[in-house]
């Protein structure tokens, strides 16, 4: 449920920015998970744009949803050169290891290309992956 | 008191650096956390007297200090990965505290933009185009060409608004050389946006991170805040993306800067003419502006030119990844083979297996067979052979890939991150995927082709010459017809798998 008020904060502190939209959206999405309707209606009506026009870009951007889902996230890179030492492989592991219980999603480049296969769990990146380790992250999530 | 040096980046604490670091710590080291030198093979690496130990565990610090570890490569600095190396953008790699201001003048740092700020805008101008410099994020296009036009920009008097944008959305697989920069050496990025400011005419930067850079983002903003008295009155915002790879398209980038969906804009107008907010803006990438303080040196224009090879002039940082023995950063001037990239400094396989296929220029560049690793490492070389270099990354597949599998990666990934303004590229990538779908695993006739009212389509199915045929067109009608590269060079890839790997689409 997105808080009015820490709503109109974030959007004070970003409002007199140049292109505030994408800084109001992350902080929005970290704050509560999600970027609902009544968010979107709220920064529409601040920003002086039309409610579509924030929706479209809500929409376009994977990294915002308009839905919460709060459970645990991991980020399994499926990029080539993860591919290329196995990435594969793991994905269907990291399905069976998280269950309904954590949501696994795949992220294209982590940028370690050298040591993968890699995952992000939150800000924390972890390389080298195999079976066993990843199965043991997801457990401790 | 011992001193350990060990690398702060995002792969080296990925690798398990923290817990290392923290391991020689509590065994009464000095830590200091430096850039990472590159080679990511030997991550956690640990520096004590210049030798290298890695890679290491919490487990290995005892050994290591009691001098009876078997982990020990020598002294860094003269390992043959980097003695062969010619780093003139990561020549603090491994070397200095990314955020120590006092490291970062005691390597020459801010020496370029000093003397640029003494010269004409003109003349710096005229050391860059000197120099040979091409964008680094793929195109190669003449910075000094693109930094001119828009320091003519804007009336006579070249007065009003302007932008530099550093796009550091590397969302190519298989490079990493833009995140160890900002990670490493984030200063040297803000010298050269600063000197392009100084060149153009522009007073404030922005640098679009994606948000898979995590450490780099955080890097960057205490980087900013740090030297801001330094390029002030230049100044510099840090933006995150949010998670579309089309944002690192130059027009997409804008948009998302703006606050819009990231689509691409048709060219022309050009971004220097009319760019962010609609006014005249340098675009490039983070290799190409923190190459720009070197060149600004006294002298640095000529010595960069004086590398290289034909028309591609200075140094390439390259990224050596995926399944290869000994990955990680190796910059180098312009002409080096694959064939020495992956074997004799690679290491072949990092799986111990043959070498089937090698991509270049992330998941829009061609992959390239054996039989052509000779191919000297140039933008026109690789442009005549139907692939690019793209951002430099070069990554590495056994003989265990199939190829057939990796085009229709290639395709899906384009139909996943089009961003839906041109029609090729968004349903051809669609069509692309059932395409070779139908080639890998011949489906019985399609139940509407069948259909009497169906005239024009060909009587008892499709065949399998008829399929590839339709792809080859299809390829065509993307490269030639789609608004930027993620769908005009999604064909690359897949033709190139086509033709060099038929054997894996039977």
């Amino acid at each position: 449920m997105t808080d009015p008020d820490r709503l109109r904060a974030i959007i004070a502190a970003h409002r007199d920015a140049e292109g505030p939209l994408l800084p109001i959206l992350h902080d929005v999405q970290a704050a509560f998970g999600c970027i609902d309707a009544a968010a979107q209606a709220a920064i529409a009506a601040a920003l002086n744009l039309s409610r579509a026009e924030v929706h479209g870009v809500v929409s376009f951007y994977h990294d915002f949803s308009q839905t919460p889902d709060h459970r645990p996230l991991v980020q399994l890179c499926r990029a080539e050169a993860c591919q290329a030492r196995g990435a594969e492989a793991l994905a269907a592991v990291a399905q069976v290891a998280a269950g309904e219980r954590v949501r696994v999603a795949a992220v294209y480049c982590l940028g370690l290309c050298s040591v993968g296969p890699n995952a992000r769990i939150g800000d924390r990146l972890h390389a080298r992956l195999d079976e066993d380790g990843l199965t043991r992250l997801i457990a401790a999530l | 008191m011992i001193r350990v040096r060990l690398a702060d980046d995002a792969l080296a604490i990925a690798c398990g650096a923290d817990a290392v670091a923290a391991a020689f710590a509590a065994a009464g080291c000095l830590v200091e956390r430096c850039s990472s030198w590159g080679l990511h093979w030997l991550e956690p690496l640990a520096e004590i007297d210049g030798h290298g130990f890695g890679p290491l565990t919490p487990a290995d610090v005892s050994a290591v200090l009691a001098g009876r570890s078997d982990r020990g490569i020598g002294p860094i600095a003269t390992h043959p990965f980097l003695a062969r190396q010619q780093r003139l953008t990561f020549a603090r790699a491994g070397r200095t505290r990314p955020l120590s201001l006092d490291d970062y003048a005691a390597t020459d740092g801010w020496a370029g933009l000093r003397r640029a700020r003494a010269l004409p805008p003109e003349q710096v101008i005229a050391e860059v185009a000197g120099s040979g410099l091409r964008g680094r994020g793929g195109a190669g296009f003449p910075a000094g060409v693109k930094w001119r036009t828009v320091a003519e920009a804007g009336g006579q008097s070249g007065t009003g608004r302007k932008y530099i944008v550093c796009n550091a959305d590397e969302g190519d697989s298989g490079t990493f050389a833009d995140r160890m920069l900002m990670e490493g050496d984030p200063f040297a990025l803000l010298e050269g946006m600063a000197i392009a400011g100084h060149a153009v005419g522009a007073g404030h930067g922005y640098v679009y991170v994606r948000s898979e850079y995590p450490h780099a983002i955080a890097r960057l903003r205490a980087a900013v805040a740090l030297a801001a008295p330094i390029i002030a009155p230049f100044g510099v915002e840090v933006r995150v993306g949010a998670g579309a790879y089309v944002c690192g398209e130059e027009t997409a980038l804008l948009n998302s800067l703006e606050g819009r969906r990231g689509e691409v804009r048709a060219k022309p107008p050009l971004p220097a003419l009319h760019g962010l907010f609609g006014r005249p803006t340098v675009v490039n990438n983070v290799l190409t502006l923190a190459a720009v303080p070197h060149i600004l040196r006294e002298g640095g224009a000529a010595a960069y030119h004086g590398l290289g090879t034909g028309r591609s002039r200075g140094t390439m940082p390259i990224q050596l990844a995926g399944n290869v023995r000994y990955g990680g950063l190796y910059e180098t001037a312009f002409g080096i083979t694959l064939n020495a990239l992956i074997h004799d400094i690679g290491g072949g396989t990092a799986s111990g297996r043959p070498v089937k296929a090698v991509q270049v220029g992330g998941p829009l560049g061609a992959y390239i067979h054996p039989d052509r690793f000779d191919l000297p490492f140039d933008y026109e070389a690789y442009a005549a052979a139907d692939a690019l270099i793209g951002h430099g990354g070069v990554v590495v597949f056994d003989d265990t890939a199939d190829m057939a599998r990796l085009a229709r990666v290639a395709m899906q990934f384009c139909a996943i991150e089009s961003c839906g303004k041109c029609t090729p590229c968004r349903i051809g990538s669609t069509r692309g995927v059932e395409l070779i779908d139908r080639l890998r695993a011949p489906a019985p006739a399609d139940a509407v082709a069948a259909l009497p009212q169906m005239r024009n389509a060909p009587k008892g199915g499709r065949r399998r010459a008829d399929d590839l045929a339709l792809l080859e067109e299809l390829c065509e009608t993307m490269r030639f017809g789609s608004l930027c590269a993620l769908g005009g060079f999604t064909p690359y890839p897949v033709l190139s798998a086509l033709r060099q790997w038929p054997e894996d689409f039977a």
